[in-house]
């Protein structure tokens, strides 16, 4: 199965029956698998006129309490930007997928990395978070989006799949089983009063400066309590590393080959695999850093979670960057160099 | 004696924060009286836009979201969509429905979305006082178009009703006004039209309706009511531009 | 035989009731300021008036209650 593809079977095994998307490459096989099965299970798929358009119409139904989804690639996450602002403003739950190409701009088609600060910083105008997921194989496509819509119950909160053009077209086996849905209170959502009760308003204005600044605050423990008890990271080799690499996505795929090789030749390395971007997983990295001298981080972008690796680890460590942009891919063998250099203590940024 | 007019139940007892004379109120209170009128309060959701009406979620009694500037019939349709028994309007002025949030407009309308869209033409843009709307009349001065809407160098007033009428997709499209009681009185069979449409599951019905903006316009409120009769009503003729149960589809 | 409640209190005085009344029963009362500061609209002769709820028709704040 495709990795676009294990995402929309998750989505729906999760519960979701709403799908709102505009076509872009390289995420359209999500919105394809939701055309062809969604008439059959009684869901509703819907190609909107824009993406601003359909990440409306999921703050819609996210606003009836209902699981629903939107799929993009980076130019048409830039514009679903509004729709997220405001979707945290009242603190709407969805799951919004960004497998990533390469930009600024029109960019490229080809897998990219680039989208890592707007995803980490909201994206948007505004105080707010998304809460990240980053699949590095297609088991984990499926495994995120079910986690996702699970955590962005749970916190009333968007959460966001970060994927890349790579990851959304490999092909590998995937299981994917049906699930039980967590219970969820979602006593806030439109259902119609039913004459029974006060009428529900979701609403992202406050004229009240103190009224909002409570509210932003309110999200931030919300926030922290996300910080605290869902970080999600891999440790791959890390026992007596000296030599940290950190990566995400098809990155540390390439990345773990490297390290393969580095400890062939008898070098000590590991790998930092963030699977959530935010919360970002400062606590390991900040421990790595105890015993790793240098930190290495692979990415497919100009260097963005590099200032991330710098932060957790409070610049104790040089880190430095391994990377390719614009819809290129690191390969195991600039990656291995990036590993010897680092170990001979050159290079360092 | 009993009682032959009073507040609607759908109207939250929520004091207005619309200025002395605009024709919003109005609006709202006939919504509101279509919503009692068919029984439809608790299965009802309604969608505030950006603007003047961005309140409007404080002053119904159904269920009420908030869109962003231009969203609301996409917002709407999530809604409809995620529970097609309940009942879902938009109330949008008209630089949330016909410049920033056109594209959703046409293509809710396309769809034949069975949602009720109310939409408020006052020719201005209030809540941010008073700059040039895409309904603003050829001449008009707004604090935007000081010298008067230059056609040549802005363009021309988006006609809503007739654009939409040349979609095969709306069911009922129809232009009003409130500056009169006869008027009035034609908006709300209009509106309460529009809202059956959905219950009996026609599609996407807008209701266009030509309103006065004191303030903003710099008259009294009664000559903005006249105002309406001498300047708006000329450019946006009243009347029905599609209603395809009844067979009627000539564009007027 | 018809009564006419004004809520005075949230009455802008904007006169669009003023203008509607076929009958001319309704003024401003320049006499007057409500809470929200403004001169409120006022019946000026009850037994004149019909019910005819036009005035309430173009009230824009909902503030008048017909009877009859």
């Amino acid at each position: 199965m495709k990795g676009n593809e294990a995402i929309a079977e998750a989505a729906i095994q999760a519960g979701c029956r709403h799908y709102f998307g505009y076509p872009i490459t390289p995420q359209t096989e999500v919105a394809a698998y939701m055309a062809k099965r969604m008439p059959k299970i009684g869901g509703c798929f819907l190609q909107a006129e824009s993406e601003i358009a359909a990440i409306n119409m999921v703050y819609g139904v996210a606003s009836a309490g209902h699981r629903v989804m939107t799929s993009s690639s980076s130019p048409g996450i830039s514009l679903k930007g509004e729709g997220l602002s405001y979707m945290a403003g009242a603190n709407l739950p969805a799951l919004v997928v960004n497998v990533q190409r390469g930009g600024p701009g029109l960019g490229g088609i080809q897998p990219s990395q680039s989208d890592y600060n707007q995803a980490t910083r909201g994206g948007a105008h505004g105080d707010f978070h998304l809460l990240v997921l980053a699949p590095a194989s297609v088991q984990e496509m499926a495994d995120l989006t079910m986690l996702g819509f699970d955590l962005a119950d749970k916190y009333r909160m968007t959460a966001m799949i970060l994927a890349d053009g790579t990851m959304g077209q490999m092909m590998e086996p995937v299981e994917i089983h049906p699930r039980e849905i967590p219970e969820c209170d979602k006593s806030w959502a439109l259902t119609g009063t039913k004459m029974k009760r006060e009428h529900n308003i979701i609403n992202s204005l406050s004229m009240d400066p103190y009224d909002l600044e409570r509210m932003n605050v309110e999200r931030y423990e919300r926030y922290a309590a996300v910080e605290r008890d869902e970080v999600r990271y891999e440790a791959y080799r890390m026992d007596d590393a000296e030599i940290c690499v950190v990566a995400f996505g098809i990155a540390a795929r390439v990345a773990k080959n490297a390290i393969n090789e580095a400890r062939g030749q008898g070098v000590k390395v590991g790998l930092i695999r963030p699977v959530t971007l935010w919360p970002f997983p400062k606590a390991p990295l900040l421990a790595a850093a105890e015993k790793c001298e240098r930190f290495i981080t692979v990415e497919l972008n100009m260097g963005q979670m590099v200032d991330d690796v710098r932060l957790a680890i409070e610049c104790r460590r040089p880190v430095d960057t391994c990377n390719r942009t614009g819809g290129v891919i690191p390969s195991a063998a600039e990656v291995y160099s990036a590993i010897m250099g680092a170990q001979k203590g050159g290079a360092a940024k | 004696m009993s009682v032959v007019f009073k507040k609607p139940h759908a109207l939250t007892d929520a004091v207005l924060h619309y200025c002395p004379g605009c024709t919003h109120g109005i609006v709202h209170r006939l919504v509101a009286e279509a919503i009692d009128e068919l029984g439809i309060e608790g299965r009802t959701i309604g969608v505030a836009p950006v603007g003047c009406a961005v309140f409007a979620y404080d002053y119904f009694t159904c269920d009420m979201a908030e869109a962003a500037h231009g969203r609301a019939p996409a917002v709407a349709t999530g809604l409809k969509r995620a529970d097609p028994s309940n009942i879902v309007f938009t109330y949008q002025g008209d630089g949330d429905l016909a410049s920033i949030g056109t594209a959703e407009t046409v293509h809710a309308a396309a769809r034949n979305e069975n949602i009720t869209v109310i939409f408020i033409n006052n020719a201005i843009y209030g809540m941010t006082g008073g700059q040039m709307a895409p309904t603003s009349l050829p001449g008009q001065v707004t604090q935007t178009s000081p010298y008067g809407r230059d056609v040549n160098h802005c363009g021309y007033p988006v006609r809503v009703c007739e654009m939409l009428a040349t979609l095969d997709g709306p069911e009922y499209l129809e232009r009003v006004a409130v500056n009169s009681v006869k008027n009035v009185r034609a908006a709300k069979k209009a509106i309460r039209k529009a809202f059956q449409n959905q219950i009996e599951g026609k599609g996407f019905s807008l209701v266009e309706v030509i309103s006065s903006c004191p303030t903003n316009w710099g008259m009294s409120p009664v000559k903005a009511l006249e105002w309406i009769d001498e300047k708006m009503i000329p450019y946006y003729p009243l009347g029905v531009y599609k209603d395809r149960s009844a067979g009627r589809e000539e564009a007027k | 035989m018809a009564k006419l409640t004004f809520r005075t209190d949230r009455c802008k005085g904007c006169g669009l009731c003023v203008a509607a009344c076929p009958k001319g029963l309704i003024a401003i009362a320049k006499d007057k300021i409500n809470q929200k500061g403004h001169h409120p609209a006022e019946l000026t002769d009850p037994e004149a008036c019909v019910g005819c709820a036009s005035c309430a028709m173009m009230c824009p704040d909902c503030i008048i209650e017909v009877e009859r």
